[in-house]
């Protein structure tokens, strides 16, 4: 992700986002007879980086989409601050057969924001894709595309912003542009972040609260540290690993 | 709803080639049904080989009848082509040329004739027919028997008319002519007359009550002949059509098949395209962005049905106008074909999101539109009666849930006033876009599923 500074956050900079927190207690989703989610509770300040991780069907995209408001949950409750929840789904919602600029100024326009050609124009300056804004979205890399991806997502102005995998397809230096971006957002703006990844390491260096899922279960929320601390308690001998080896045991030790 | 509408069609051009295939397919299928059903040969080609000599005639007794002429009214009744040998005319029905070949051997004459000698031979005619499938067998049978009996008739009338000349000769009386010699016939009546003035001459007795015998049996051969001329002229056609019209909503042939031509196209081209874009939003996994706020799914639904139906309209109103350069069309009713185009296309459309509600992909729902818009399309083209009872009400169900007949219905008495009512049809399409605009909306919550 191209990010050129605070300077390049006009968007947001015009516009102090109050803080609305995100609160989801006892969070119940069922899919036939399967559990996706067994009372989940999570709860945000404003200007939070909140990472989701856990092992592949732990809920994580479940939980985003609920927050999100794309799914309804079969118990418990969730607040959001209405209509500031911008969400960034793992597949790129966009379309593949319209330019960048064609997808930023059609999300734009149904935004309804007062300027769509300028709001367009910033989103292009955010991605760093200005000189590529009349290609073809289908012929960009994957890389590209989930850099229109979140841009889209954050033409909503959120005070909330759910990134489901955001670096997946991204190389290194994308990713690094990516999270400096959103803790850009975080810090200059108040804006809460909720990501999900499978990249522990990402987790333990952009996440500053981390939240485990395993089988629709929460197993912790705390800080990297508190989940280190947890390791060496439940599994010392992975206590002292990187971090990754030391998450895969804590969830071993969960039977997980 | 308009900048998702400006979008689609952004998409529709990109894909040049996708677009020309929406529109060029089902005008291309329009177009071949619509001549193969007013194409449908009023008078069919037939191979006419006449081996009987021209100088042959059928003969009553003694008497030969005119010329009857039963080439020349066959081939008023089809397309001859004259063939000068039977390999000629079985090489014409091998190619397709022609539907059949029709074949009236030499002596098809004194066959004819022997049917009033002790030695009767049935005369026969040979046709050729290629039955290289089922329904062209049924059609060429069809054809022949038709001409057969109409050749039949024909001999029948010209024997029944002959023979009622006789009648009235053995009757009334007169001259009859017979290898030259000119004979005068004194007929029944005339006899009579004269027995009558004979009678008075003679005097009571065995004499006079044997005249009175003679004079009592003309009196009833001369009744009852009177009844059997009448008689002979309708055995030749003993039923008389009295045909009664119970519909008389029918528009001439070329303005049906125009009609059917043009909903042909609207449905393809409507439900293709609202299927596939609906399944597009999908695909793209833009449907769950878009409805979190942005648009609600009844708009997308409306947006994507108007879609439909502007380019349905562009396309079939460009259809009837070039149709039109070839058969005249009512201009004058270019209101009620916006509103048959409209109407039509609402209800395609609406069935067409159902559809594209049913499934992920684009082709799948491009697919799933063509094996349900396609057979309802044709079924909807069989006429009532053609079929069992039970299949007809099963079509009739069928094509009643589906939008085709209702537009073809309305789109017919749009083109036509002596069409359908047009305002049925539009009910019942209203009937349609209500049902199916529920369905596709229920459908649309599985596009949610993340």
């Amino acid at each position: 992700m191209s990010v050129r500074g605070r300077a390049s956050l006009s968007l947001y900079s015009s516009r102090q986002v109050p803080f609305s927190g995100v609160e989801a207690r006892g969070l119940v989703k069922r899919y036939g007879d399967r559990d996706a989610l067994r009372g989940v509770d999570l709860r945000t300040k404003a200007g939070e980086l909140v990472a989701i991780i856990g092992p592949n069907g732990a809920g994580k995209t479940t939980l985003l989409s609920i927050l999100a408001g794309i799914s309804k949950p079969d118990g418990g409750e969730v607040h959001v601050p209405q209509g500031e929840v911008g969400w960034v789904p793992q597949q790129a919602a966009l379309y593949r057969r319209l330019t960048v600029e064609e997808n930023l100024l059609l999300f734009a326009r149904l935004e309804k924001h007062e300027d769509p050609h300028a709001s367009c124009e910033e989103m292009l300056e955010l991605t760093g894709l200005a000189e590529r804004r009349g290609e073809i979205v289908a012929r960009l890399s994957g890389g590209n595309q989930q850099r229109i991806n979140i841009a889209i997502g954050l033409l909503s102005r959120p005070s909330v912003l759910l990134l489901d995998e955001p670096s997946v397809g991204l190389d290194p230096r994308q990713r690094a542009r990516l999270w400096e971006f959103v803790a850009a957002l975080a810090s200059s703006n108040g804006t809460t972040v909720i990501f999900s990844t499978h990249d522990i390491q990402e987790a333990e260096r952009y996440g500053q609260r981390l939240l485990v899922l395993a089988d629709g279960e929460a197993l912790f929320d705390g800080s990297a540290d508190g989940l280190r601390e947890a390791v060496r308690s439940e599994a010392p001998e992975a206590a002292d690993q990187d971090f990754e080896t030391a998450f895969v045991a804590f969830l071993h030790h969960r039977g997980h | 709803m308009r900048w998702l509408l400006l979008k689609d069609l952004q998409i529709l051009r990109r894909s040049p080639l996708q677009a020309f295939l929406l529109v060029a397919y089902p005008v291309l299928i329009a177009v071949l049904v619509g001549f193969a059903i007013s194409g449908s040969p009023e008078k069919p080609r037939v191979a006419f080989l006449n081996e009987v000599p021209s100088d042959s005639r059928v003969s009553v007794g003694t008497a030969e009848l005119p010329e009857i002429g039963v080439s020349d009214r066959i081939c008023e009744r089809v397309d001859c082509v004259h063939v000068e040998s039977r390999d000629e005319a079985a090489e014409e029905v091998r190619s397709g040329d022609v539907l059949a070949a029709l074949i009236l051997p030499a002596d098809l004459v004194d066959r004819i004739n022997s049917l009033s000698t002790p030695f009767p031979r049935t005369p026969k005619v040979e046709v050729i027919v290629n039955e290289e499938d089922p329904v062209k067998a049924r059609l060429v049978n069809d054809r022949i028997n038709s001409l057969i009996t109409q050749a039949n008739l024909v001999i029948a009338k010209r024997i029944a008319a002959e023979g009622g000349k006789f009648l009235g000769l053995v009757l009334n009386g007169g001259q009859f002519t017979v290898i030259g010699q000119t004979i005068e016939i004194l007929g029944l009546r005339n006899s009579a007359r004269m027995l009558t003035r004979l009678r008075l001459a003679l005097p009571p007795g065995q004499l006079r009550d044997s005249i009175d015998e003679v004079i009592r049996f003309t009196t009833l051969a001369r009744n009852n002949l009177d009844t059997a001329a009448p008689l002979l002229r309708r055995l030749s056609q003993p039923i008389a059509v009295d045909k009664e019209v119970v519909n008389t909503s029918t528009p001439p042939l070329e303005v049906f098949a125009i009609a059917v031509a043009a909903t042909f196209t609207l449905a393809f081209v409507v439900v293709l395209l609202v299927a596939g874009s609906l399944a597009l939003e999908r695909e793209e996994n833009a449907f769950p962005r878009l409805t979190r706020g942005l648009v609600s799914p009844a708009a997308l639904l409306t947006e994507k049905v108007a879609l439909g139906v502007g380019v349905g309209l562009a396309v079939t109103l460009l259809m009837l106008a070039g149709l039109a350069l070839f058969v005249p069309l009512h201009w004058d009713r270019f209101g009620l074909w916006l509103l048959a185009i409209v109407g039509g296309g609402a209800a395609l459309g609406t069935a067409g999101a159902a559809l594209g509600a049913a499934a992920r992909e684009v082709r799948a729902v491009s697919l799933l539109a063509f094996m349900v818009t396609l057979p309802v399309a044709f079924l909807s083209l069989i006429p009532s009666g053609t079929v069992g009872p039970a299949l007809n009400d099963v079509i009739e169900l069928i094509t009643a849930l589906f939008p085709f007949k209702p537009a073809l219905q309305a789109m017919t008495g749009a083109l036509d006033p002596a069409g359908p009512s047009i305002a049925t049809a539009l009910g019942h399409l209203a009937i349609l876009v209500t049902g199916y605009g529920l369905l596709a909306r229920f459908a649309l919550r599985r596009f949610t599923a993340v």
